[in-house]
């Protein structure tokens, strides 16, 4: 019996490794895609030599929608789960002046993920079975002055997620939306952050596999990130918006 | 932010950073003053810099494994745990362990470590086929034996100081089963102990662990626990069914410093109660897990914190063999004499060692653990003096507060080792520890 097979799209990132890490001592055989290959290549010998599990490498742009169809169909296994790691914060100063820079953030985190797992959708509706999971932020659940352009593109992509699901409920597909809080990774180690809200890659990564075996639905690493949302969600307009968060 | 080693002393206020890709650790070591950091299990402040501390824990993948010969290829910051947990339950074991898991295979290399078998098999650079190093002009040397062999050779037991190891090619060893047959022999005093190192220098593994309160004729009263690895046949029943099965324990926890008098009333009992029943006992052989066997202290995770908060320091050195008798003795008495206690006293026989810079030569090594007080520093400056006056020489990856002069004398290597350096080298690499003893 062949096993079953785990995708993970935007693989580079440190959330994308660890899960590839998770899911391959479970057994599952792992595609990683992301811009350039083979740059994943000593992570692909690191997860094969440890769990003794086949990883298979592919090219995949996010932002180059139109080859999102053929890249789904000319994989050799359509995977029974797929995670979209993909995401790019930018600098939300430099989003706010430069247009272009700014449609850049809201298409890696919004267009790039959408679009890969509405194909994943199409073909998982079809066959009757798998799970999605869409990596999205809590950056996503109110605008702040601090990040707008990348929360508004990863409300978005919740939404979209939300939506989905709704969709495929009924057809055997499970969708599952991750709102990691703080992570300590490449893309935030110049930042300091509260080291009780923030999860390590690891932390996300066992979050994940346990959603996909318990099918939950939503899912925030640290529990406590659900109280501070809904905090941060209940305070009126007229007070937000003169507020520092 | 406050860095420090193992033994938390000293803790210094450093620069850590922890690249990413080896473009940014290039860049880091374009800076100078470099010194690579593993899991942080030296002892003192050989992984510290002040101004650029590099972490490598992000360069921790295992790259290549030949299952016929065991030669397997990693990044520096792999863990020697995760070798162990990926690849005994395959039948491979690394030739040569320290006592602790938690340390990186780059570690292994600069600290040119050394295991319980050392008397027969060496040190763990004698099983190093080739290295990656990034040196000061941030070119990645590919080093072996044959090619760059000066920088291979000054690399292994050279404590960071050639340049940031990247990536290490060595040969695991091939086991059948995941058991060590352990036998224990009570010794009544040092010579004796140093009589059954000697009558039994073809077991593969061998160390005693000292009673370090006895007094007069029973100075040095200690176990001397030998140890080969089992074979299947070695096995009961239930054992035969899973050889090579790797049990995973509950780590034990140290929650907060303990007060320092709690450790030898403990130890010592502990002590009394094997002696004392194993010299009733004639035949003494027992099937012992390997992680028990080679890693009883890594059960007490953060055991560090057993020492106060102050910090503990060890004390390891390594007397020839023809000096190792009186110069071990006049140890204990010193120790015995100043009425400080050592948790941990462990004893062991050094075979021949054919290096450049490591630390064993044939001999007895003699390691102790100390918390970190006026009066035990003073003792250990007194254990440098006997050392010196013996010959022996000092553990740099256990040392965190020698003085220049002592080890100057001690070791001369290091002078070469330093030309070299000077020759070979733009901007050099430096560690708090490299500075104060001028290595």
């Amino acid at each position: 019996m062949s096993k079953d097979t785990v995708l993970i799209i935007g693989a580079r990132s440190d959330i994308a490794i660890s899960a590839a890490h998770c899911f391959a001592k479970e057994g599952y055989d792992i595609q990683l895609a992301a811009r350039n290959k083979s740059s994943l290549n000593a992570d692909k010998s690191d997860i094969e030599l440890r769990y003794q599990v086949g990883v298979s490498l592919y090219n995949f742009d996010a932002l180059d929608i139109d080859s999102h169809e053929h890249f789904v169909s000319s994989l050799p296994k359509l995977p029974i789960v797929a995670i979209c790691a993909v995401g790019y914060m930018g600098v939300q100063t430099k989003n706010e002046r430069d247009l272009l820079a700014a449609v850049n953030v809201m298409r890696s985190n919004f267009e790039g993920p959408a679009s890969i797992l509405a194909v994943l959708a199409n073909h998982f509706e079809q066959r009757g079975s798998g799970t999605l999971v869409g990596i999205s932020s809590v950056a996503g659940e109110r605008g702040r002055a601090k990040n707008y352009v990348y929360g508004s593109a990863k409300a978005g992509f919740s939404a979209f997620l939300s939506g989905l699901r709704n969709r495929l409920a009924k057809k055997g597909v499970h969708v599952i939306t991750v709102l990691p809080g703080f992570v300590e990774t490449k893309m935030t180690k110049e930042i300091s952050l509260p080291s009780k809200l923030t999860a390590k890659p690891d932390e996300v990564a066992i979050a994940i596999l346990n959603a996909v075996k318990k099918k939950h639905n939503i899912i925030y690493v640290k529990k406590i990130w659900l109280l501070i949302m809904k905090l941060i969600r209940s305070i009126p307009e007229q007070f937000f918006k003169k507020m520092k968060l | 932010m406050k860095l420090g080693g193992w033994g938390r002393y000293p803790l210094i206020e450093a620069k850590l950073k922890s690249p990413a890709s080896i473009k940014e650790l290039i860049e880091l070591i374009s800076r100078g003053n470099a010194i690579g950091r593993g899991n942080g299990r030296s002892y003192g402040d050989s992984s510290i810099s002040e101004q650029n501390t590099i972490c490598m824990k992000n360069f921790n993948r295992i790259l290549e494994f030949n299952n016929k010969n065991g030669l397997t290829v990693v990044e520096s910051g792999v863990l020697l745990s995760e070798i162990i947990t990926t690849f005994l339950n395959r039948g491979w074991f690394p030739k040569v362990t320290p006592g602790s898991k938690y340390v990186t295979i780059g570690g292994m290399v600069a600290c040119d470590v050394h295991g319980k078998n050392h008397h027969k098999d060496g040190s763990f650079g004698n099983y190093i086929e080739w290295l990656d190093i990034i040196t000061s002009d941030g070119e990645i040397v590919r080093c072996s034996r044959k090619i760059n062999s000066e920088v291979f050779n000054w690399t292994i037991g050279g404590m960071g100081l050639t340049g940031i190891i990247l990536r290490v090619a060595f040969y695991l060893h091939p086991v059948t089963t995941s058991w060590i047959k352990q036998k224990t022999i009570p010794a009544k005093n040092i010579d004796h102990a140093i009589e059954i190192f000697e009558e039994n220098l073809d077991s593969t593994y061998s160390v005693a662990w000292i009673d370090c309160l006895s007094k007069g004729n029973k100075l040095g009263r200690s176990l001397v626990m030998l140890g080969e690895h089992a074979n299947i046949s070695d096995l009961n029943y239930d054992m035969k069914s899973d050889p090579l099965i790797i049990k995973s324990k509950t780590k034990i926890l140290i929650p907060f410093n303990f007060p320092s008098f709690i450790l030898n009333s403990l130890t010592v009992k502990i002590f009394n109660s094997i002696y004392y029943a194993l010299g009733k006992k004639k035949k003494n052989y027992k099937l012992v897990d390997y992680d028990t066997y080679f890693y009883p202290l890594d059960y007490l995770l953060d055991w560090n914190k057993i020492y106060g908060s102050k910090g503990l320091a060890q004390f390891q050195c390594v007397l020839p063999l023809k000096n190792a008798k009186l110069g071990i003795r006049e140890m204990l008495d010193a120790l015995s004499f100043s009425k400080s206690n050592s948790f941990l006293t462990v004893l062991k026989r050094f075979g021949k060692q054919e290096s450049c810079l490591s630390f064993p030569m044939e001999g007895y090594t003699l390691a102790l653990d100390f918390p970190i007080t006026k009066k035990n520093i003073d003792l250990m400056k007194k254990l440098d003096e006997i050392t010196l006056k013996y010959k022996g020489r000092f553990y740099l990856a256990k040392d965190s507060r020698m003085n220049r002069d002592t080890f100057k004398k001690s070791d001369i290597r290091f002078e070469e080792y330093k030309k070299f350096r000077s020759s070979k080298m733009k901007k050099s690499f430096s560690s708090v520890q490299s500075k104060r003893l001028e290595l």
